[in-house]
């Protein structure tokens, strides 16, 4: 497994690496290297020039306060799902993490990685989806937040502008009332998800308040149900009310993909399941969360 | 010193763990070349021209090099070492040059001064192709319209064979009270050993001497078909070295390809070579396994005795037959219908048929793991039908263990076992009556919760010579074993079978430890090197203990006797009045072990030779090659309890219990060991691997992205047992440990998510059970309204 050749620059700060991504057109950024470094090798990517971010100081680590919590882009899957923060603000991202790959890869692996990258397959977008969280990306200009339903745009495509680095996460915390959960059904060769569902349930007064629903494995780009919230909110979370609301799964997912392993009507399938789940799984914690 | 029987840690992991093993790929060599091979992307294409000239531009290319050069300078066709009668073997050359026939089959090769200019120079030579259409299934090889794949293999069917008693075998079907049919795919499979396939070669220009370094599990028959058959160098000139192999399950058995074209390149181009396979070229060059499509069929009385079975199996043999492949699903498949019952009528017969895929050859378990499914897919289904358990299903048709040597009507006698003795140890380990009444419970509360069981049997530890060649084999599967002690009394084991993960440096080290009463720490065990051993057969077929281990007792045997002669000359007593302490390591008279001469003492007496007795000649090296008289019967009882999620199909393995007889045990802990690693290898098969190949000959899971392997998380604590029959016709009692937990888990487990499933009237699925296409039958079930169906055969 060999790449073809390419320039390597390793930037000493984010100005540097935004300049260096502005002048190579076809550069690549490399972070955790778990998803670049594979495909490079299997010479389905080749850059011509790679940018080596890992070692900008500043762009890695959790900080957690009462609206939310900022992840930088450099924070290994291993640091999400260790965070003692995250645990109590809001633990569903750390439960994601520990499902991704293996503890290698865990170690080395990034969110803003894996986000870039936008693999259908990955866990993180649904969840972030399901928790409408926003993504932060670094250019020439500045900053600017994308929201995650505007950033996972088609299958390995982003809403990153050229020249942008995307440097941080912002999800914001579990309130009183609400919980959240993932689920997935794992490849058994690559780990990947064949389907993720992510699944966040806001209740008040024995009532849905909010419910968000995100699917991904099944299509391009993981998706947001929004037919559930309309039919649960307002509705007590009962068995009944929450496989009704999944019965409008499968119309969510149009063109689902299939391989070898996972047919997509299979998949869709394994998304209505997992989504009834993942709610009913939210809702129980949403009632424990104080 | 009693170190046989006790589980003595390996002494080959400190190195391995600590990252000081020495692999192949370890090696370079001053001036060495890298080499990169053009691959063909068909299945099948006629190849219409060869343009190299870019790549032999491209800065850093020393050389690049056709099938045609190799042709022009001599080189052999790739040999195949099993010929069963009436046999087309078809034409294979290490380079292809008429066409390609599966994706991956070698075309062109650079030699350059780094492996990524040899990967990007792989890049720059263009091969025009002509695609041709591609037969991947092995029953439609001679349908209309498939081409011919060599223009010497009619039909594309390289081979038919067929043994048993026919007329046995019609009778039992004529008189029988019950018929089970069934067709099964036993699927293709990848052995994805951890280390890749790697050669390094070096010639010595002077001496014209050839060292060749190869990831084999055989290195000495390597060395005789690159002398004999490929290269052409005397094999006194020619060295072969095996040494660290990560792991092989079979798929390094073989003469490959690469193996000729690195020594060639080595001597062409006078610089030392060196190619190292990557994971996506393992997965379209090593061999791969099974890959049977089956209609087999059992004869039973309505009291549940098995009278017969007729077996018809369709073989795919990839593009070319690999060196061992056809004894794959010929003398180690159909001898083994009669599993560990009594039955007569016995009867298979095999089509070896060529395919546009990667070769298919011995993988872990070879042709015994197909066999075993057969017979014990058979037996469980014919228990449901019955309404029997299968274990008393099982139980009423063993072989009794009184009737050893029992003679099968499928040419194989079994030497010993006791096979109501695993089972009882299994059932009792298992608490089988409560295991059913649990899933009973489950069942009716809508749970698919399923009991699986399988007993196989396996001929191990290849083989008596004069047999292998009765039934095709070009060589012996005699072994050697040499015990040297050396003048301080320190001892070097040479065995001419090797260990590519066995643990051989250990066990054999407890072997002769206890022949000859020393330390093991004074023993090192060396093999993989043609210019220190002498000639073996290698290591497969779980022969190593039973046949290598056995040579070189009778080394050992020879040492102790020639100690006795100088010890009874020194001690002025006669030969016949020695006794040889296997103990303590020391030779006295018999009844005055109180002036008794130690092993190092003797040793060294032999090479002073100050005081031998007249006629002895000094030294203390000596040497046997161990022909068996038998194979080895290993045998096993498994259970495994699996619950199925009735919403995704998705398979959790609850509970496996393994009881193996295999013998008697050098180390606990490594066979153990074994049974472990072969029950997860074998789980993989019946539930996530599965070489798939779509209609062009393209394999869709041609990398660990989708080829899926087993992982430890999917497993509970195996509960392992063990019962010792040993095998009466070796002198270490032992029987083959290496395949059978592979054998059995497979039938195993796919007879549990079937057990699990049946309450819904589904009666068989292929592997791999993956949730989907369990998922599919379900939901079939759940749309029937009218009908039931009892069958769903393929997918």
């Amino acid at each position: 497994m060999y790449s073809t050749s390419f320039d390597y620059y390793r930037p000493k700060n984010l100005k540097e690496a935004i300049t260096l991504l502005r002048k190579h057109k076809d550069a690549k950024l490399l972070a955790g290297g778990h998803s670049l470094i594979p495909a490079m090798k299997l010479r389905v990517s080749s850059p011509s020039a790679v940018i080596d971010i890992a070692r900008i100081r500043g762009l890695d680590g959790i900080k957690a306060s009462k609206s939310g919590v900022r992840i930088g882009g450099m924070t290994t899957h291993a640091a999400v799902e260790s965070s003692k923060d995250l645990h109590k603000t809001c633990p569903v991202l750390s439960e994601t993490a520990g499902h991704i790959g293996d503890i290698q890869v865990r170690n080395r692996g990034t969110i803003g990685g894996s986000l870039a990258h936008a693999d259908p397959a990955a866990d993180y977008p649904t969840v972030l989806l399901a928790l409408d969280a926003d993504i932060v990306a670094t250019g020439a200009k500045g900053k600017r937040k994308i929201p995650a339903d505007e950033f996972f745009v088609d299958l390995f495509t982003t809403g990153l502008k050229a020249g942008e680095v995307l440097t941080e996460v912002s999800v914001p915390a579990m309130k009183a009332g609400q919980g959240a959960c993932y689920l997935k059904h794992r490849h058994p060769a690559s780990s990947y998800a064949v389907v993720g569902v992510a699944a966040f349930v806001a209740l008040k007064n024995g009532v849905v308040k909010e419910a968000r629903l995100a699917i991904g494995g099944v299509t391009s780009t993981p998706v947001l149900v929004e037919s559930v919230d309309a039919s649960l909110a307002g509705q007590p979370p009962s068995t009944k009310a929450i496989s009704e609301a999944c019965e409008d799964v499968p119309a969510a997912l149009e063109y689902p993909l299939g391989d070898v392993y996972a047919s997509g009507e299979y998949r869709t399938h394994l998304a209505t399941v997992l989504s009834r789940r993942a709610l009913t799984e939210a809702v129980s914690r949403a009632k424990k969360q104080k | 010193m009693g170190y046989v029987g006790s589980s003595v840690k390996r002494v080959e992991d400190p190195r391995f763990i600590q990252g000081k093993g020495a692999y192949v790929a370890n090696i370079e060599l001053p001036k060495m070349v890298y080499l990169a091979v053009k691959r063909s992307p068909y299945g099948h294409a006629k190849i219409t021209k060869i343009n190299t000239k870019k790549a032999k531009a491209h800065p850093g290319v020393v050389a690049v090099f056709t099938g045609q050069d190799l042709i022009d300078s001599g080189v052999g066709v790739m040999p195949c070492g099993w010929n069963v009668p009436d046999i087309q073997i078809p034409v294979r050359q290490a380079l292809t040059v008429d066409k390609a026939r599966h994706v991956g089959d070698g075309i062109a090769v650079v030699a350059a001064e780094h492996p990524y200019i040899a990967a990007d120079a792989v890049e720059l030579i263009d091969v025009s192709y002509e695609p041709l259409p591609a037969v991947v299934d092995a029953r439609k090889t001679t349908d209309v319209g498939v081409p011919q794949i060599h223009d010497n293999v009619a039909e594309n069917t390289s081979f038919e064979w067929s043994l048993g008693d026919k007329e046995a075998c019609d009778k039992a079907f004529s008189e029988a009270d019950h018929i089970v049919d069934l067709e099964l795919t036993n699927q293709r499979l990848i052995a994805n050993a951890m280390e890749p396939r790697a050669c390094v070669a070096q010639w010595n220009h002077a001496t014209e001497e050839m060292t060749v370094w190869t990831t084999s599990q055989n290195p000495q028959p390597i060395r005789l078909l690159l002398s004999a058959f490929t290269l052409g160098i005397p094999e006194n000139r020619l060295r072969v070295i095996s040494p660290d192999v990560g792991g092989g399950f079979g798929s390094k058995i073989f003469h490959y390809p690469e193996e000729v074209i690195t020594p060639w390149i080595a001597r062409e181009i006078n610089r030392p070579a060196k190619w190292v396979a990557t994971r996506s070229e393992s997965s379209v060059t090593d061999s791969q396994g099974r890959d049977h499509i089956t209609l087999a069929r059992m004869a039973l009385k309505k009291d549940g005795e098995i009278s017969g079975v007729h077996v018809s199996t369709w073989a795919n043999m990839g593009g070319y037959l690999s060196t061992f492949a056809p004894l794959i699903p010929t003398a180690f498949y159909i001898t083994l219908f009669a599993g560990l019952y009594k039955m007569k009528g016995v009867w298979g017969e095999v089509f070896g048929t060529i395919t546009n895929t990667v070769p298919v050859d011995a993988y872990r378990g070879a042709g015994r793991p197909e066999a075993s499914y057969v017979i014990e897919r058979l037996v469980d289904v014919a228990a449901h039908e019955l309404g029997m358990d299968p274990v008393e299903l099982r139980r009423k048709n063993f072989i009794g263990k009184d009737e050893f040597p029992y003679q099968t009507p499928v040419a194989l006698q079994y030497d010993s076992g006791d096979y109501h003795a695993i089972f009882d140890k299994a059932t009792s380990i298992a608490n089988y009556t409560k295991m059913r009444s649990d899933q009973d419970e489950a069942r009716s509360s809508g749970r698919l919760v399923g009991v699986g069981v399988s007993g196989c049997i396996e001929a191990s530890g290849p083989a008596p010579s004069a047999v292998a060649g009765a039934l095709g084999s070009a060589v012996g599967f005699w072994e050697s074993g040499v015990v040297r002690v050396h003048p301080s009394g320190k001892v070097t084991v040479l065995t001419g079978s090797h260990s590519h993960g066995q643990g051989h440096e250990t066990t054999f080290a407890q072997i002769i430890a206890d022949e000859l009463g020393i330390d093991m720490g004074d023993i090192e065990v060396v093999h993989g090197d043609t210019g220190r051993i002498p000639f073996g057969m290698g290591t497969y077929g779980s022969r190593s203990a039973a046949v290598g281990g056995s040579a070189l007792v009778k080394s050992a045997e020879k040492v102790r006797e020639k100690l006795k002669k100088i010890a009874a000359h020194q001690l002025e007593a006669s030969v016949e009045d020695m006794v040889y302490d296997q103990k303590e390591g020391k030779v006295y008279v018999k009844g005055s072990p109180d002036k008794a001469k130690p092993f190092g003492e003797l040793a060294f007496a032999a090479y002073s030779a100050h005081n031998l007795p007249e006629g002895l000649e000094p030294g203390l090296d000596e040497t046997s090659f161990y022909d068996p008289a038998n194979f080895t019967f290993p045998n096993s009882a498994h259970i495994a309890q699996v619950e199925i999620d009735p919403e995704t199909g998705e398979v959790d393995i609850q509970r496996y219990i393994a009881v193996d007889d295999v013998g008697n045990v050098i180390n606990p802990m490594l066979v153990e060991a074994q049974i472990q690693g072969g029950i997860a290898q074998g789980a993989g098969q019946a539930l996530w691997e599965q070489g798939v190949y779509d209609e062009n000959g393209q394999l869709l899971t041609a990398s660990l992205m989708e080829y899926a392997m087993p992982r430890a998380h999917a497993f509970p604590r195996f509960e392992i047992g063990r019962v010792e029959t040993p095998s009466p016709h070796n002198p270490l009692g032992v029987k083959g440990a290496g395949e059978m937990g592979t054998i059995a888990s497979t039938v195993c487990i796919a007879n549990a998510v079937m057990d699990a499933l049946a309450p819904l009237g589904i009666r068989h699925l292929d592997m791999p059970l993956t949730p989907e296409k369990i998922w599919n039958a379900i939901s079939a079930v759940g749309q029937r309204t009218t009908a039931k169906v009892e069958y769903f055969g393929g997918d």
